[in-house]
């Protein structure tokens, strides 16, 4: 009785059928959002919904008329600090965990695993009067300074240095290589699948920050693109929902273009990580 | 913050690993000392200034009474404490986080598993499908909530003209108290598919083929393989995926603040959105921390939790 070894069509139809309708639901509210950033907002108000108005006129009302280029580009910064900052410190506590002896060195380890369990959204009380103190609100500082490390990123590089053999440490010392030396020229490049990994993470993480931004932040100088869509929303432009959607395109389509293309990537990322 | 699939992956056999290299260790140099204090020292500061001295100070505040800027005035002990728990009114936004954080794990594991198990069939231009059902990943909080707000608009929103369409009762989507809770469930569920979907794909996608096509001889049908191969196989994936979102689902704040703002009648008000309005909108700093710390106690369990079935996955 050996039915399914080799699929009937209906089979393989039925499957496409249930493939296309989960992606339709999947899908399905990203294309109302861009299919209304192409009708007028007087047609979304009416409801007329199947309006044949299409234009470009929200993105170019968007552009001109809200900051959200502005917003793009104070997220872009701060992420991009955030994530080489991270790649930076947490390999070196990494490597330091790693490959460096010294007294409290377990101690400290399990003060870093610690650190993972404390939600950083109950400790704003005090973060908040600290960059108070420290002159630091509205400024892009405020909202990368408290990020430069991570205790999950040095854990998780940890790991990946674990697992470089024990002999290139050994050449290393024998060819007369230091800490510095070692870790720029062998333990990074060697590793530089979990560094990815660690970027894309922290670049994210970064670009999607809302709580603590919201706190900092007072100015459309300084805020980043999550506040500002929020801003937009409470300001005059609230029922102008043509451009409010076409400012959520203009926001998530290069991070899926980047997420598309990228997904290669990411992809063998994961799966070198299964692997190891 | 996010968790990376891949550190779920090593982290098991790292367990090994530190064994061999306690063997293998290399002499004790003096020098080392000094490198620690170089490599630790940047990131010991970060976490000592925004993590460990936050965390005390939070701890401390809330045995307090405060003022209006937050300074401690009068130890308390755990009166704070006491009169949360106590508290109808935080007594509710406790059961409706909890209300909140299930139904979206639940939810969240179920259509991912769908989404994962739909897409792990070997068919021509799967591969196009796979990377649609991972689409929301790239979604960001205040974009999802616009997608939504859209969609459960009361005046112009698409359920709003569907139901009209149809005939059908409108629905006050976020002016409803239970209407109001199910539109930030969806909206954070329809958030989290994308991640989930990857991770459970991979899972999936792992199970050894020799499984099903033993199960294929003996006739089982695709229902029973899936319920009896794919899920045991894949149980471990799924209680990672499980207790990541259940700890982001605790942490929510930025969808509450975008589409309900706690409301309506609190109906929404959860523990971080709570945090936030009664520190920073009420100045009320000393049940502000109580609250932190419950909130982390929740939190440290089930990280906790999730430490344990990971070294759990070693024997596995």
């Amino acid at each position: 009785m050996n039915i399914v070894a080799k699929p009937k069509l209906s089979h393989t139809i039925l499957n496409y059928i249930l493939l296309i309708v989960l992606a339709a639901v999947v899908l399905g509210p990203f294309l109302i959002g861009l299919w209304t950033s192409f009708l007028p907002t007087m047609d979304i108000a009416k409801g007329n919904f199947l309006s044949l108005h299409l234009s470009l006129q929200n993105y170019i009302d968007a552009f001109t008329q809200t900051p959200i280029i502005r917003y793009l580009g104070n997220s872009l910064f701060i992420s991009v600090a955030t994530m080489i900052a991270q790649l930076i410190f947490c390999s070196m506590s990494a490597y330091a965990f790693v490959f460096l002896k010294f007294k409290y060195r377990n101690f400290l380890f399990g003060l870093f695993l610690a650190t993972m369990m404390l939600p950083f959204e109950a400790e704003i009380i005090p973060n908040f009067t600290t960059v108070k103190a420290l002159g630091l609100l509205n400024t892009y500082s405020v909202m990368i300074i408290p990020f430069l490390t991570s205790a999950f990123g040095t854990f998780m590089l940890r790991q990946s240095f674990l697992q470089m053999p024990a002999e290139l440490k050994e050449a290393a010392d024998i060819e007369g290589l230091g800490h510095f030396q070692f870790y720029w020229k062998i333990a990074l490049p060697y590793n530089k699948i979990s560094l990815l990994t660690l970027g894309a993470y922290s670049f994210l993480g970064a670009w999607n920050q809302y709580l603590w931004p919201m706190l900092t932040t007072f100015s459309n100088a300084y805020r980043p693109v999550q506040n500002g869509l929020r801003q937009l929303q409470s300001e005059e432009t609230f029922n102008d929902w043509g451009m409010i959607q076409a400012t959520a395109a203009i926001v998530v389509i290069p991070t899926l273009i980047v997420l598309f293309v990228g997904q290669h990537y990411f992809k063998s990322g994961m799966n070198e990580g299964a692997v190891k | 913050m996010l968790k990376s699939p891949a550190s779920s992956q090593t982290k098991p056999l790292a367990v090994n690993q530190t064994k061999q290299r306690t063997k293998t260790t290399f002499a004790l140099n003096a020098k080392d000392k000094y490198y620690a204090w170089i490599f630790l020292g940047p990131s010991l500061l970060i976490l000592s200034v925004f993590i460990f001295y936050p965390m005390i100070k939070t701890l401390y505040l809330s045995l307090f009474l405060t003022n209006t800027v937050g300074k401690p005035t009068v130890f308390v002990g755990l009166s704070n404490y006491i009169s949360l728990l106590t508290s109808a009114d935080y007594l509710s936004s406790l059961g409706v986080t909890m209300v909140y954080v299930f139904a979206v794990t639940i939810l969240t594991i179920a259509i991912g598993l769908v989404l994962a198990n739909y897409a792990s069939k070997e068919l021509a231009g799967i591969g196009i499908f796979r990377t649609l059902f991972s689409a929301t990943m790239g979604v960001s909080v205040s974009v999802a909530a616009i997608f939504w707000l859209f969609i459960f608009n009361p005046s112009t929103g698409f359920l709003s003209l569907i139901s009209t369409w149809l005939h059908l009762p409108q629905i006050g989507w976020l002016t409803d108290p239970t209407a109001a809770m199910i539109a930030v469930t969806i909206t954070t569920v329809w958030m989290n598919l994308g991640f989930t979907f990857l991770i459970l794909l991979g899972a999936i996608q792992s199970v050894p083929t020799t499984l099903y096509e033993a199960a294929n001889v003996e006739g089982a049908s695709p229902r029973y393989q899936f319920l009896h191969i794919t899920i045991p196989m894949i149980s471990p994936t799924l209680f990672f995926v499980s207790i990541i979102t259940l700890i982001e689902a605790f942490k929510s704040f930025g969808l509450i603040d975008l589409m309900t703002k706690g409301g309506p009648t609190n109906a929404t008000n959860m523990l971080v959105y709570r945090i936030y309005k009664d520190a920073f909108y009420s100045g009320n700093f000393a049940q502000a921390s109580a609250e932190s710390i419950i909130l982390t106690a929740i939190i440290a369990l089930f990280t906790w939790l999730q430490f344990k079935i990971l070294e759990k996955r070693v024997n596995y």
